[in-house]
């Protein structure tokens, strides 16, 4: 069974106060599965540790402790095995306008990894970029091959940069708030291809975001991270509708809600009168 | 209102009554604003707005409509090649006398800004400067503006604005490296609240904050609105928060309003098919779930806009 796997993942950081240095816990003891067509939402408010587990699955930072699995076996820490780990999982970052280069097309973008990663060569590299832009829904791929970032939306780069994700042939997506710093009536397009990949490709999806409404519609299980800890996790309908943890219901209650409107404003007004 | 050429935007019945027994603050008439670029860009578009004392009214829209370059235009901000082409902003102080804000000049001008209408940036993460403490930045909006206040009373004014936002008065002497990204927010809003204005229009003032933060600030901003009665121009893209906090929404696109309505009516009986395709793109998160979820439609791509 093919799966990604994180067990007991621990990463400390030194923090220096002045002459005094200290140890800051940023993970501490997280596992979880992530297996093909599945995705799994990382919940949690900044600092809480989600970014720094991000990291460590990409391989951009070490952990202290804890050990990752890809299929079951440890992933080498350099050659040949963190290489093959690297065909398999890759990243979607938050920002779109800085993780493009503004110099290159997007037929440049895709082609190294291609070509880095030995999927094609050649004669076969303009084909297989148009084959990934069709899978990301930028047609005509030949149109929006020739482009430079500046030329498109925020959503088509974030699809360039998740057509760029899977070019090396990546079973597992680690993505890190990749719709945060889009315009919302463009969000729902960029996560509805993240699903339809997720679905049809049976890629696994790790998506880290602080928005708990769309960790619940696109993600079949949700872990709320905390300080470093998960504090709760289960099926996305569970952890949303009956909260367990009191962190949990602490983010769910500052979530706007268009249909509690004006609730904001009565609430003040009678913390006011009572005081 | 009467008086346009063009079609003003939709609203309803409900909201011509909820306006109706309302005193306004601030009139824009006609406003239309450019940016004398090749080609020259029309970036604000014939937009008439009244802002009544004490609402809070938000302004939505998605980047590049419009909504800061008007929000620039009533606070006579704008700085070429951006140009106020025609239209007039009208401030109708609470003294009762009535300000031409287009036509201030030098030092009139100067007395205007941040003392009836003031303003909380956009990216005020990064609005503090970061080589001088908080009492200075504080301190130096009243040197300025009150320059009859001693030492003392700044100090002691500084300090009570702190307290205001709810941040610790010691933090005075801290500089902004040293405060969170909530803490300088709050930071700002003191600043914007210094001398009491009538008008604070806020740019994204919560936008890179993470939902817990973000719900304190709000909060203290309905808090302080209740307290000391100024109106808030709340521009953001987020339209479920705007609903939540909101008495009216302006919803702008491409340099026009198309929608301008109490929350409720915005919420429950949109009429422009862009506000109902705003209201859509939020999933609700304890609704059922929406008929866009995961059907992965190849229509996806179809709403973006060239940028």
């Amino acid at each position: 069974m093919s799966s990604l796997e994180v067990r007991n993942l621990v990463k400390e950081f030194k923090v220096r106060n002045g002459m005094r240095s200290s140890v800051l816990r940023a993970v501490n003891d997280v596992s979880f599965t992530l297996e093909p067509g599945r995705t799994i939402a990382l919940v949690g408010e900044s600092g809480s540790g989600k970014s720094t587990v991000a990291k460590m699955i990409s391989q951009l930072e070490t952990p202290t402790s804890g050990e990752i699995l890809l299929d079951g076996a440890p992933v080498g820490r350099r050659g040949r095995g963190l290489e093959g780990y690297r065909h398999q999982v890759q990243m979607v970052f938050q920002d779109p306008f800085a993780s493009l280069n503004p110099y290159h097309t997007v037929a440049h973008h895709l082609e190294r990894p291609l070509r880095i990663h030995g999927v094609a060569s050649g004669d076969r590299l303009a084909p297989a970029v148009h084959e990934l832009l069709e899978r990301v829904n930028l047609v005509p791929a030949d149109v929006y091959a020739a482009k430079r970032p500046h030329e498109m939306s925020g959503g088509q780069r974030q699809r360039v940069a998740i057509a760029r994700a899977l070019a090396p042939g990546a079973r597992f997506l680690v993505a890190d708030e990749p719709v945060s710093m889009l315009d919302v009536s463009i969000r729902l397009g960029v996560l509805n291809l993240l699903a339809r990949l997720q679905r049809e490709e049976q890629l696994g999806v790790l998506y880290i975001t602080h928005d708990l409404a769309t960790a619940r519609h696109f993600s079949d299980e949700i872990l709320v991270m905390y300080r470093g800890d998960i504090v709760e996790r289960g099926p996305s309908d569970d952890v949303i509708l009956n909260p367990q943890h009191e962190y949990t219901r602490t983010l769910l209650a500052a979530a706007p809600e268009p249909s509690r409107h004006g609730r904001l404003r009565e609430e003040v007004r009678a913390e006011l009168a009572a005081s | 209102m009467t008086a346009t050429t063009t079609t003003g935007p939709l609203s309803s019945s409900t909201h011509d009554a909820h306006v109706a027994g309302l005193e306004p603050v601030l009139t824009a008439r006609h406003v239309s604003i450019e940016y004398e670029v090749d080609p020259p860009v029309l970036a604000v578009e014939d937009v008439s707005l009244t802002l009544h004392r004490g609402e809070i009214l938000g302004l939505a829209g998605e980047s590049g409509c419009g909504k800061t370059t008007l929000a620039y235009g009533l606070n006579r901000l704008l700085k070429p090649p951006a140009i106020l082409r025609s239209g007039e902003v009208t401030f109708h102080d609470a003294n009762g006398t009535d300000i031409d804000v287009v036509g201030l000049t030098g030092d009139s001008l100067r007395a205007f800004r941040w003392d009836r209408v003031s303003m909380v940036f956009q990216g005020a993460m990064n609005s503090l400067n970061p080589v001088i403490s908080v009492r200075k930045q504080l301190g130096d909006v009243l040197t300025t503006h009150r320059p009859q206040m001693g030492k003392q009373e700044r100090a002691a004014r500084s300090a009570e604005l702190l307290e205001l936002v709810g941040v610790d008065p010691s933090r005075l002497d801290s500089f902004a490296h040293e405060l969170s990204g909530g803490m300088r927010q709050r930071v700002m809003i003191a600043m914007a609240m210094a001398l009491n204005p009538q008008v604070m229009i806020m740019d994204e003032p919560t936008t890179a904050l993470d939902v817990v933060v973000q719900r304190g600030i709000l909060r203290e901003i309905m808090r302080l609105r209740e307290r000391f009665n100024f109106a808030v121009v709340f521009i953001t893209h987020d339209l479920p928060l705007l609903l939540e906090i909101s008495d009216r929404i302006a919803v702008m696109r491409a340099g026009q309003i198309v929608e301008l309505d109490t929350s409720e009516s915005i919420y429950a009986r949109a009429q422009h098919p862009y506000t109902r395709q705003l209201l859509a793109s939020f999933p609700s998160l304890t609704g059922d779930r929406g008929s866009f979820v995961r059907t992965g439609v190849s229509q996806d791509v179809a709403e973006e806009e060239a940028p």
